[in-house]
């Protein structure tokens, strides 16, 4: 088992290497100069040089990867081409942000989805299971910001609960940053609890469609012992994949939550940084996510092995 | 009334007829449209009125003229979008399946690694370095896109060329464009068409979201995200200027998932394409 898990590991560093080329090449290989781009047509040639020169542009392609690389390794991502900020110091106290966001909206998204979603199976074909069904299919295509806005409409605006705008600052007192944060994270939440529903009824139904299940029901037992104890075990790893993969997106859709809601996270920083064409800030927000995205998934990946009863025992 | 043989159900009816309505209107929109969509015909945010059914926008542009438009746009460019992604991903798809070997192990993992990051922080990075033009977007959301479709078209492929018929036809001495288009296409169609629409409903998510973070579909375009973007400020004065673009999109949404869904039910039959998905 623990050579299951090294593997995983290992497949996760070796993705999280390919993702960084896959970066790389994108902002600076690609067809088509960057500092044109960033310049816009009426640079003079003289401007295209120098500019070249202060991004690197004029050192070999695989150079610069390399140093960019060992860079980040270190924990330094470059500066920022508009402001000449030191990147790291801006990403890490948003990137502090954004996770609050995403793990206040975790705990409350996980426990409801999951419970409801085994609820949902449980009651399979019922009216409560139906309503279930329609609901969450609507949450799921409706656009985050409509959702933003309604919640806005309704619980900041015509009854005055909470704050349409999320303002955080340092050394905020905890229980006052949770109440700043409560629109955005009930936002996220209905976004990705639907999909965690869907996903949790349906492993569990198809692990009830299995030849050991039928045997439990056919030694009488109660339908909601049999998913309790004998379909729940071996659903949990399906289970723990479906929570990672919203995780990861909860991470992600958090970009377009923090832009309704004003909230100062990396998403605000990465959007600001490509309207204004800053590509080091671009390449450094891109691959934290890519590193927060790839990490959840391998953890549920090692969490999947750990928790798989038949590997439990040697062979 | 049956459509391809089926009954619908009612929430499929109400799927189809608010599809039939945004197809008309995306199509008839200079004619249908009271106003034209850049011209100036109120106050900033007035009331809903006769003469302005969902009152005005920020700079007073009638707002059901806007959404017309906007929804012309935004429909216009995600279809765009999904076709291109398909053509890419169906093709690629298929040859990986037929061919095997290298080159199906390189587009593999290639999909793999760009399947790692997430869609919106990728087209964030291009868009970062290329800027957002309406070109530029279609062709960077519809390679993201394709690498969904890739999947999906791949694995239905692998299935069916290990069909007699397919055998066969190799064996005959046909081409790999031939087996493709004559033996593995038409048998892949059912599972495509409901992908079809269930991608056209993310690349219109995707690209609402994109415009409405500003860096989608750029002014004097009317499009649903950003006329969001534009009139939200109304939001904190208690009016309802945003959310008119908002629900034209979440309408549009709803109803083609609507539409997917009833057509995955009468499509549940295990045929060895769709067991497999």
């Amino acid at each position: 088992m623990s050579k299951l898990i090294l593997n995983r590991l290992l497949l996760g560093v070796l993705t999280l290497f390919a993702v960084s080329i896959l970066i790389f090449v994108c902002t600076q290989i690609l067809p088509g100069d960057v500092a044109s781009a960033v310049l816009g047509q009426g640079a003079t040639p003289e401007a295209l040089v120098i500019f070249r020169r202060e991004l690197g542009l004029d050192v070999p392609a695989h150079l610069r990867y390399f140093n960019w690389l060992t860079g980040a390794l270190h924990g330094d991502l470059g500066v920022a081409l508009t402001n000449k900020r030191v990147i790291v110091d801006e990403i890490m106290p948003r990137l502090a942000n954004t996770l609050f966001l995403a793990a206040y909206a975790a705990a409350i998204a996980i426990p409801v989805a999951v419970g409801l979603g085994i609820l949902s199976a449980i009651n399979e074909g019922k009216w409560s299971d139906k309503l279930a069904n329609v609901v969450t299919l609507t949450a799921i295509s409706l656009p985050e910001f409509f959702i933003a806005y309604l919640l806005i409409i309704f619980m900041a605006v015509n009854v005055e609960w909470f704050p349409s705008l999320s303002t955080v600052y340092k050394d905020m007192p905890f229980a006052e940053r949770v109440y700043q944060t409560t629109l955005p994270a009930i936002t996220l939440t209905l976004l990705v609890a639907a999909h965690m529903l869907r996903m949790t009824r349906s492993s569990v139904l198809s692990v009830m469609s299995t030849p050991y299940i039928e045997m439990a029901f056919l030694k009488g037992a109660k339908r909601r012992r049999v998913i309790v104890r004998h379909a729940l075990p071996n659903a949990a790893a399906p289970i723990i994949t479906v929570v990672a993969l919203n995780l990861a997106y909860l991470v992600v859709g958090v970009v377009v939550i923090e832009a309704v809601f004003v909230y100062p996270g990396l998403g605000q920083l990465m959007v600001d940084a490509v309207s204004k064409r800053d590509v080091p800030v671009i390449q450094a927000c891109g691959l934290v996510f890519a590193m927060v995205f790839v990490s959840l998934n391998t953890l549920a990946d090692v969490l999947v092995i750990l928790v798989n009863p038949r590997l439990r025992h040697k062979r | 009334m049956k459509i391809l043989g089926h009954k619908p159900t009612l929430s499929a009816w109400f799927g189809l007829t608010v599809m039939a309505i945004f197809i008309f209107v995306s199509v008839f929109t200079p004619w249908l449209a009271p106003y034209g969509q850049s011209q100036n015909v109120g106050g900033t945010w007035d009331e809903p009125s006769m003469a302005m059914l969902m009152g005005g926008d920020q700079i007073g542009r009638d707002m059901l003229t806007r959404i017309m438009y906007g929804s012309r746009m935004t429909i216009g460019v995600a279809l765009a979008i999904t076709v291109l992604s398909f053509l890419i991903g169906i093709v690629l798809g298929f040859v990986s399946a037929v061919l095997g070997g290298w080159v199906d192990v390189f587009f593999t993992r290639l999909v793999d690694v760009m399947l790692s990051i997430p869609g919106l922080i990728f087209a964030l990075i291009i868009l970062g370095v290329f800027g957002s033009s309406i070109p530029v977007l279609i062709l960077t959301i519809a390679v993201l896109d394709s690498t969904r479709v890739f999947r999906l078209a791949r694995a239905l492929g692998m299935n069916l060329t290990v069909m007699e018929y397919v055998e066969a036809a190799r064996l005959r001495g046909e081409g790999l464009w031939w087996v493709i288009r004559r033996e593995i296409l038409p048998n892949a169609w059912a599972p495509l068409i409901s992908e079809f629409g269930l991608r056209f409903c993310f690349n219109f998510l995707f690209i609402a979201g994109l415009s409405f973070l500003g860096l989608g579909i750029q002014p004097p375009y009317a499009d649903l995200g950003g006329m969001v973007r534009e009139n939200a400020a109304a939001i904190n004065f208690g009016m309802m200027a945003p959310i008119y673009p908002a629900t034209a999109i979440a309408l549009l949404t709803v109803s083609v998932n609507l539409v997917v869904d009833w057509m995955l039910s009468i499509d549940a039959r295990p045929s060895g394409a769709q067991a497999e998905l």
